[in-house]
């Protein structure tokens, strides 16, 4: 086993999330989550909120304002209701993800695919976005208020000059990651369902896989603070709220 | 839908709000709502909730997708987050309205303008000064928690198919409209923008007229 590969000293840990699967947990200010797409084509929607102050949440009208895209990847950041940054896309191989789309729910999912039930495919059963985070929310005491426009990794939606949002299939491909550093301690919720605009008439939802390292330190040219004026006063805001100095 | 044409008789509610306050007021099922923009490119925030059950809201993305098209205009039905028709916009002077622009707030102004803007007065504390005086949800009290994704009537941001967007002068003009019919019994919950630092407004807050009619 000497040729095993030696994960980096960063490394803290990793996981696979199946297709159609759930998943929450923290994600500490100061770490690396790293989504990678195992076999291309997965969709991973997600909710973010301040662990300490619950009811502060990813905001997609703001992220999407303050940098001027209607789409991320990086050095976009992602920004809170309250004017901070939740978490900064440091790395990406995939160019584009969705966070206009929203979330599948049980009604969207029958329509397309049909009802299969955990009696007839036990836990291959069809699960959908929306109630899947509604769980996942529900065990940090969160709740349907929780469920804002959220962002789907891996996906993208064109908008056409009329406002048409056309799906765009076979988007991501086998081994795509994209690199969260995350700036604040944060409840992160994911469903792994497919999303709400792929045209694929089969349910068939990826997985992915976590991996979670141990971020250098954020220096002040780093490149998604220096995205944009707004990122930096929103970086400048969340220092203000751990009780670090601003400026540095 | 059959839509029934405006007269003055049919009336039953009629108020100016002034450029930056908050109004809110429950529309009834079947009625008309319009909302007039008196003197041109004002943006009114709008929120709505089942009035019945307050946890049931309108959704901007469930909306964009269920009709595929991230504007709203005559035909849109506003859906909540249950994915149920809350109004059904029949009537538009205006063409075409935003609805992933958000609301502004103090600590967004920080972001988007300059730190020293938070004092400045924002869509988000007119809604929680509205929230925090109403008995609208009974005994539950409603907080920002419950301030989720907003209509921006009468507001343009247009998005560009690489992927861009921009906050544009407003495509309204004095006197355009829009009237939406309800599905169900709703709560409105508006923030007439006080916004002072973008050109959405003309970088001029100016009075709404609201009009519920049967
Ligand atoms: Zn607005
Ligand atoms: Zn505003």
């Amino acid at each position: 086993m000497s040729d095993f590969p030696k994960p980096k000293p960063s490394f803290i840990w990793s996981e696979i999330l199946p297709g159609g699967a759930h998943w929450s947990g923290v994600i500490r200010r100061g770490t690396v989550l790293r989504l990678t797409d195992l076999e291309g084509n997965a969709n991973v929607a997600m909710l973010i909120n301040n662990l300490e102050v619950k009811n502060e949440r990813y905001n997609m009208p703001d992220t999407l304002k303050a940098q001027k895209t209607a789409f991320l990847t990086a050095p976009n950041m992602c920004f809170s209701d309250m004017g901070r940054v939740m978490c900064s896309i440091i790395a990406d191989t995939c160019g584009w993800h969705d966070t206009l789309g929203g979330l599948s729910n049980a009604s969207l999912v029958q329509k397309k695919y049909g009802i299969k039930t955990y009696q007839q495919a036990h836990n291959d059963y069809f699960k959908n976005a929306y109630d899947s985070l509604l769980n996942e929310l529900g065990k940090w005491g969160l709740n349907a208020s929780d469920v804002v426009p959220n962002i789907n990794w891996f996906s993208k939606v064109r908008i056409e000059d009329s406002g048409q949002m056309t799906f765009v299939p076979n988007h991501s491909q086998a081994g795509s990651t994209v690199d969260l550093r995350f700036e604040m301690d944060c409840i992160v919720c994911l469903s792994t369902v497919q999303h709400p605009l792929d045209p694929n008439i089969y349910y068939a939802p990826k997985p992915v896989e976590l991996s979670v390292s141990k971020a250098n330190p954020v220096l002040a040219d780093d490149p998604c603070r220096k995205h944009r004026a707004e990122n930096e006063r929103a970086y400048y805001n969340t220092k203000t709220y751990y009780g670090e100095n601003p400026n540095e | 839908m059959n839509k029934q044409f405006f007269t003055e008789n049919r009336v039953v509610y009629r108020a100016v709000v002034a450029a930056g306050d908050p109004w809110m007021y429950e529309v009834k099922a079947g009625q008309y709502f319009r909302i007039v923009d008196l003197e041109g490119n004002q943006a009114v925030d709008t929120l709505f909730y089942n009035a019945q059950d307050h946890s049931e809201r309108y959704s901007a993305t469930d909306t964009i997708r269920e009709q595929g098209n991230i504007y709203l205009t005559t035909g849109s039905v506003l859906q909540s987050n249950l994915i149920n028709p809350m109004l059904t916009i029949v009537d538009d002077t205006c063409g075409r309205h935003d609805t992933i622009g958000g609301a502004c707030s103090a600590e967004s102004n920080t972001v988007r303008y300059a730190i020293e803007k938070r004092s400045m007065h924002s869509c988000r504390d007119s809604f929680l000064t509205a929230l925090g005086k109403c008995s609208c949800n009974h005994d539950k009290p409603m907080t920002k928690a419950d301030l989720s994704s907003n209509i921006n009537f009468f507001m343009n941001v247009p998005v560009s198919p690489d992927g861009h967007l921009d906050f544009d002068d407003g495509i309204s003009a004095p006197g355009r409209y829009v009237e939406m019919q309800a599905h169900m019994d709703v709560l409105v919950l508006v923030s007439n923008c006080p916004q002072l630092n973008n050109p959405c407004n003309g970088y001029n807050p100016t009075p709404v007229e609201m009009i519920i009619w049967q």
